[in-house]
């Protein structure tokens, strides 16, 4: 018993990890179509944000929620303005712009601090399950994917601005025609996209090591579960990281580390195979 | 020396013209030099493996002033030819080439990973370039025209397994990178274990992207080991500790590891996820004998105190240099062949680390292996083994024997 109640809570937090690590890129990949190679670089940021901070005497938590998202969100909207808005429409050009940009990243952030790993001990400390011990960050990472989940449909789907961009992402000439200034609603898209994948990385740098080069070991795991989920970037994203953490965790439980992330890997291409719309293209079709 | 017409004619020409011309090049024939004597070094200076390589070049340079400042080899200065790989295997291969057919090196110095060592390795053999490999491995490799002057599972794990079972208990479990380094290591760890009378309960390997160590903690909870070995490798790995102690399970089961510390992980994990880590190597910048803080400080001195922390890679290059530098003198000459059979005298120097010894029937390193265990963030030297014999490696390799083998030699258990 106490052993399903710890690996439940494995299993909790791959599913959340997923989550966030996956929306920032299911916003801007899943409603703006750009191919956003970086994103791996953006969590990176988020992670380097929170280090950084918390050594300057900022408390951890502050630095984690508050400071890696602005701070990333700011980039975003820089990225936006400097390169991105210049590629809407061309989906290839992106994606070459957005590996330049990543390697443009790392190098510089590997200038700065160099590529030694840094990192914040990880805060709140660890609870007995029975005969088990895990820790409470976890329950932390979970609340927040789901906060975050909610705020998304908030957002979307309360809000003025939710209406307006998904119109935007709709038709961007009819809502242009409507008097909306798409330029606008498309940056801001992007800064959010981008301060939601600072936020993850703020999540992640008390449990992972901290280096220029940590992104690509989560890329491939966003783009995996944002092209599993399909078109809805809520449904979407959080039916497929329920579906592929619960894989990757048990996986990883019941064989090796190395066959729980080969399950993963063959789970997402029968997947797609099977659904080659994601999950909602099948499920959940047209929710948000 | 052939002293042919044309070459009288020249060097003439050369001592007249340097004569009129320049002082500079006054000085230099003054010293008797015709040329310097080149010096390949081959370490990775960016990438994820640029901390490590950093110090390695480092200490090329400083050996190589030190023995120039001594009047060089052979009448001759030296003269360095340094590149950065990248930690870019398909630029080791290149450079590799490069130091062999162009720039004509009396010697290389460099690899950092098993991997780039193997690929390098038979570029040297073929254009006939003595290598020196100066990093701590798995072992096994036996190549006449190579010398491995890191430690071996022989020389650390051999230490480090019984008195680590000695302070916690006979079970063990085993979690190391997925590579030849981490397989390898593996497999000693197992035989050291059951040769002081443990058991090792689980061996587990993780791809070195993986950050997520949840379903690996509940499980070592679940088999209940005494103590866990750790050859786990580089920066997304560093996240197995954090999970560790965030999980509470620091205090209750004790970690011995071949690895940490490679990237300095003890100044950048937190005090409380690295306290009573214990470790095993040829050497630790904290050790305290005259020549190791000799050394330390002058690489300091020299290069400032930001660099990285100084290692048994760093001290093992130092210690190659002047090994080499040794055969040089014994063999008059930088003729390749009298050059190895210079080094397979049993040459040896008195390093940074204690004294090495070149063992000649598998071209290793006799040397000092010493036992830390991490307090406040810095390693703190708990024991040392003066003389270890790459025993591993001579179990399967004799090149007194057999001087043409030339391969990687595998444990099996």
């Amino acid at each position: 018993m106490d052993l399903v109640a710890i690996i439940g809570l494995n299993v909790l937090s791959g599913i959340a990890s997923l989550v966030l690590i996956s929306l920032g890129l299911a916003i801007i990949f899943g409603m703006m179509r750009i191919i956003n190679l970086a994103h791996g670089e953006f969590l990176m940021l988020g992670a380097y944000a929170t280090v950084v901070s918390t050594n300057l005497g900022v408390n951890v938590w502050i630095a984690m929620l508050v400071v890696s998202p602005i701070f990333v969100g700011l980039v975003g909207l820089l990225i936006e303005r400097t390169l991105i808005r210049f590629l809407y429409g061309r989906l290839v050009d992106t994606m070459l712009a957005t590996w330049g940009l990543s390697l443009f990243i790392v190098g510089l952030i590997t200038t700065i601090f160099g590529n030694t790993i840094k990192g914040v001990p990880t805060p709140l400390g660890g609870f007995q399950v029975g005969a088990y011990r895990s820790d409470l960050y976890t329950l932390v990472l979970a609340f927040v994917a789901l906060a975050l989940l909610v705020a998304v449909v908030v957002v979307m789907r309360f809000t003025r601005f939710g209406l307006i961009a998904r119109a935007t992402m709709q038709n961007p000439n009819m809502a242009s025609a409507l008097g909306v200034n798409p330029t606008r609603i498309y940056m801001l898209t992007f800064g959010i996209g981008a301060a939601v994948t600072g936020l993850a990385g703020g999540l992640l740098a008390p449990v992972s090591g901290v280096s220029p080069t940590m992104g690509s070991a989560f890329i491939a795991k966003a783009f995996i579960t944002v092209v599993g989920g399909g078109a809805s970037i809520l449904a979407g994203t959080a039916s497929a990281a329920m579906l592929f953490g619960f894989i990757n965790q048990l996986g990883s439980y019941f064989t090796t580390p190395v066959f729980g992330e080969v399950i993963l890997l063959v789970a997402a291409t029968v997947l797609i195979r099977i659904l080659p719309e994601g999950i909602t293209g099948r499920f959940f079709k047209g929710s948000l | 020396m052939n002293w042919t017409r044309r070459r009288v004619l020249t060097s003439t020409a050369a001592a007249t013209g340097g004569l009129i011309l320049s002082p500079a090049v006054l000085r230099y024939t003054a010293l008797g030099a015709e040329n310097p004597i080149l010096v390949g070094s081959l370490h990775d200076q960016s990438g994820p493996l640029g901390t490590s390589g950093q110090p390695m070049v480092l200490s090329v340079q400083l050996a190589v002033e030190e023995l120039n400042a001594a009047g060089g080899l052979l009448g001759r200065p030296l003269k360095i030819v340094s590149y950065d790989p990248q930690s870019n295997i398909q630029l080791y291969t290149q450079y590799a080439q490069q130091l062999a057919l162009k720039d004509k090196v009396a010697v290389v110095h460099g690899g950092i990973t098993s991997a780039s060592r193997e690929a390098i390795r038979p570029i040297f053999d073929r254009f006939k370039v003595l290598y020196f490999y100066n990093t701590l491995y798995e072992g096994g490799v036996c190549d006449r025209n190579e010398f491995c002057l890191g430690t071996t599972p022989a020389q650390t794990v051999q230490k480090l397994v019984p008195d680590a079972m000695s302070k916690s208990g006979k079970k063990a479990y085993i979690i190391a990178a997925d590579y030849n380094y981490g397989q390898i290591t593996a497999k000693w760890m197992t035989k050291y274990c059951q040769d002081n009378g443990g058991t090792v309960l689980s061996t587990e390997f993780f791809p070195l992207d993986v950050t997520n160590f949840g379903p690996t903690i509940s499980k070592i909870q679940q088999a209940k080991p005494d103590l866990i070995l750790s050859a786990l490798v580089g920066g997304n790995h560093t996240a197995f500790y954090r999970q560790w102690t965030a999980a509470g399970m620091k205090s209750q089961i004790p970690i011995a590891s071949t690895t940490f510390g490679l990237v300095n992980e003890p100044s950048t994990l937190d005090a409380k996820e690295s306290e009573g880590i214990m470790g095993a190597y040829g050497f630790f910048e904290e050790l305290t004998t005259p020549a190791s803080k000799a050394y330390v400080d002058k690489m300091h001195e020299k290069y400032g105190k930001d660099i990285p922390y100084i290692s048994e890679l760093a001290c093992a290059t130092y210690e190659g240099v002047h090994i080499w530098a040794e055969a040089v003198k014994k063999a008059g000459s930088i003729d390749r062949m009298k050059m190895i059979e210079a080094l397979e005298t049993g040459i040896s120097f008195a390093g940074p680390s204690g004294q090495v010894t070149i063992d000649k029937p598998t071209h290793h390193a006799v040397r000092s292996a010493y036992l830390a265990v991490v307090k406040d963030k810095k390693w703190s030297v708990t024991g040392s083994y003066p003389d270890q014999k790459p025993l591993d490696t001579a179990a399967v390799c004799d090149l007194v024997k057999n001087p043409t083998d030339n391969q990687q030699y595998v444990i099996k258990i």
